[in-house]
């Protein structure tokens, strides 16, 4: 009855404050603004076509370097070498320089690239690319081979992906999976820090406003402590969902433009009709991949970590909220509920990745502070059913331990004013 | 009468430092009750036992003679000394909650709201928020909370602190009836003038301990002096004062009248009574004023504190 009604004042002072409405209603534009940014600024990048100057005194490998979208090689070996460099360091973004060498093989060491800025790593690659490619065919020239014939003699092989049960999977399928873990995984992380930073904060105000005494003459904190952290977690839930009608309605809006602007393209030009058509088939693949995830377990096991590393994050901020005074005493005792977060998401991010199943991986998702974070990223790969039932049951174990230690700091801490607690001292408060 | 609440043997320890120690309170029912006590003494630690905000490591306390739990809650009302509000929450909103969380059904509580609305001319700040209020008009929608779901056990801590002298009147004048319909308060307070004019009993706590407790007048009378205030019109003061300091133990007073005759305090010893010093003063000259000098509970207060 009481928990009812503390959750419902909870909910409705959420869900009422003007910056729940302007972050809810706002924050999916500013998403998509800054996603034309980037993809804006990325293009103007990508679009500069660089020049570079070659210096060729040997006139062995000025040949080799093609001109490219993005790179265009001018040769100046007609000029002088100081004259080159001059041109080179105003006109140009570098100057490569080949050495007059008596064999070839000198060359490995001695090619520069000169230039104003330190050049990107890809370029130098490319530059040593193209010298070893060189060398390489001139060993074997000299070796005795034809290279003409070796390199038609390579192959290019695609390796065909299925499984034991018989059904056949892209190499698409792994970047949904990562996508879609991922993706869980960070949604869940956002969430816990932004709701759980409200419970904080609403637990703040109610001892910096004092009606705190009076509120636990009516109910007990226990009740109090419960009831903000589900009626706070109401208001996020209604947020994504709010979240995700305007992302699918925005989903739909721009996925019917593109289709009247392919069709409208494809009639004028065949040869962009068959690129929209190979696109197609690309994306067909995708949505089928998506179908063949494990979609019910992934969306239920969202679900259970959901709540589960939700509940038990916030009550720590509860607890942390009863402890302090103010906000900016709080800072010392955010560190390590953001540590495992921040853990979580990186483990996540650097190991599932790479090997799904590997032992980091494993350990990360059985531990209760990660385990939220990185068994969803895992659960796309799939699971197998033993290792989310531990972990789960690991989960909630230490959300009702975590639940009442919490509770007892909270009970407490929600007494105290106007010293800062030091670690020590909530320790002893558990012994009251 | 059967005490409405008994203290029994309650002791409170935080850590090392002791709060309460094995303290006993009987407040009788339908009284007003005054819990004084220095700042620090413990009286918060008391009231949040009996508001079971805390529980007491031993001892308990009884309601109506049945141990506390958690039906009482409806039955006690508690105005803390800091005072607080949601301040962001409407007035009606935020009453019709607090009153719910005390048990009231939403009817039950709209109808007492409309009551007290009215009865304190506040009916135009249903729909105001806590911060667009000055500090004695949320003082006011703090008393309507506390009393609001008709407790029959009050506790108001510093209840006037915050108030104008015509508000502060307004809500003991509104004190003074819920305990005419009843209800029994527990006023605990450093305003003894306060006191003096409303509680028919008192109890002390100094440093942990309950010092003092009973019907006030007795505990009065436990502290007369056996003082007297006296006025006595003569020629020669200085020839009076000391044939009277050659008999009885004096100071000089400080009380208002009309002439300037030798004013002062004298203090009886054992055995004698107030007849035998007026018949001696009535020989030495006109006797003004003869008035005993009764303790005010600031000096019972003062006296019990700072002999400790």
């Amino acid at each position: 009855m009481s928990l009812s009604l503390i959750i419902k004042r909870e909910f409705t002072a959420k869900v009422r404050n003007k910056s729940f409405i302007v972050m809810t209603f706002l924050s999916p534009l500013l998403l998509v603004a800054m996603a034309v940014l980037i993809g804006y600024l990325a293009s103007l990048n990508g679009s500069e076509k660089v020049q570079v100057g070659i210096y060729d005194q040997a006139g062995v490998l000025k040949g080799d370097f093609k001109s490219t979208e993005k790179t265009e090689y001018v040769d100046l070996s007609a000029m002088s070498l100081v004259k080159a460099k001059e041109k080179a360091s105003q006109d140009f973004e570098g100057l490569i320089y080949v050495p007059k060498v008596d064999s070839l093989s000198q060359l490995t060491s001695k090619v520069e690239y000169l230039s104003n800025d330190s050049p990107n790593l890809d370029f130098v690659a490319g530059i040593e690319d193209v010298v070893n490619n060189k060398l390489t065919k001139n060993n074997l020239k000299q070796l005795g081979f034809d290279y003409d014939k070796i390199e038609k003699a390579k192959t290019d092989s695609t390796i065909h992906l299925s499984k034991f049960s018989g059904e056949e999977t892209f190499k698409e399928a792994s970047i949904i999976k990562i996508v879609i873990g991922g993706l869980s995984g960070y949604l869940i992380m956002m969430f816990v820090i932004i709701y759980g930073n409200m419970v904080m904060r609403s637990v703040i105000e109610e001892k910096t406003n004092r009606i705190i005494e009076i509120i636990i003459s009516s109910v007990k904190p226990f009740q109090l402590m419960m009831g903000k952290i589900i009626g706070t977690s109401l208001a996020g839930i209604l947020q994504f969902l709010i979240w995700s009608i305007i992302g699918l309605g925005l989903f739909f809006v721009l996925s019917t433009f593109f289709n009247v602007q392919m069709g409208g393209a494809a009639a004028a030009r065949p040869e962009v009709a068959q690129a929209s058509q190979e696109a197609m088939q690309g994306i067909q693949i995708y949505i089928s991949e998506l179908w063949k995830l494990p979609l019910l377990t992934i969306f239920i096991s969202f679900l259970v970590y959901f709540i589960g590393g939700y509940f038990l994050y916030s009550s720590l901020y509860a607890a942390i909220g009863a402890a302090v005074d103010s906000e900016t005493d709080s800072q010392q005792f955010l560190l390590p509920i953001i540590m495992p977060l921040m853990l979580g998401v990186y483990v996540g991010f650097f190991s599932v990745i790479s090997d799904p199943h590997g032992t980091v991986a494993v350990v990360f998702s059985m531990i209760p502070l990660t385990s939220p974070i990185v068994m969803l990223m895992r659960i796309p790969f799939g699971v197998p059913l033993w290792q989310i039932i531990v972990s789960v049951v690991l989960l909630f174990a230490t959300f009702f331990f975590v639940v009442w230690f919490a509770a007892k700091i909270y009970r407490i801490g929600i007494l105290m004013y106007g010293k800062k607690p030091t670690y020590k001292e909530i320790f002893k408060w558990l012994k009251y | 009468m059967k005490p409405i609440l008994e203290v029994k043997n309650v002791v409170k320890q935080y850590g090392d430092y002791t709060a309460l120690n094995n303290v006993s309170l009987q407040v009788p029912k339908g009284s007003i009750y005054g819990l004084l006590g220095p700042n620090g003494a413990g009286k918060t630690s008391l009231i949040r036992i009996i508001n079971q905000i805390t529980m007491p490591d031993s001892g308990e306390v009884l309601l109506d003679g049945e141990k506390l739990n958690s039906k009482h809650i409806a039955q006690i009302g508690y105005m803390p000394e800091e005072r607080g509000l949601y301040k962001s929450m409407k007035v009606g909103e935020q009453a019709l909650y607090l009153a719910q969380l005390k048990g009231l059904s939403k009817k039950e509580a709209k109808d007492q709201l409309d009551y007290w609305f009215e009865k304190l001319e506040i009916k135009g700040w249903w729909n105001k928020k806590i911060q667009e209020l000055s500090k004695g008009m949320a003082q006011k929608i703090q008393f309507v909370v506390t009393v609001l779901h008709q407790p029959k056990l009050l506790i108001f801590d510093e209840p006037f602190s915050g108030f104008d002298p015509v508000n502060a009147n307004l809500i003991k004048d509104e004190i003074l009836g819920l305990r005419d319909k009843g209800a029994t308060i527990i006023f605990s307070t450093h305003r003894m003038e306060s006191v003096e004019e409303l509680c028919d009993d008192i109890a002390l706590i100094h440093q942990s301990n309950k010092l003092i407790e009973g019907k006030l007048h007795d505990v009065k009378k436990q502290y007369r002096t056996n003082t007297f205030e006296v006025g006595i019109a003569t020629d020669n003061q200085a020839q009076l004062l000391s044939d009277i300091n050659g008999r009885y133990k004096t100071l000089p007073a400080n009380f208002k009248t009309l002439d300037e005759e030798l004013k002062l305090q004298v203090s009886l010893p054992d055995g004698t009574t107030s007849k035998e010093l007026l018949n001696y003063l009535l020989q030495k000259g006109d006797v003004t004023y003869f008035v005993e000098k009764i303790p005010s509970v600031n000096d019972i207060f003062i006296q019990t504190v700072s002999k400790r």
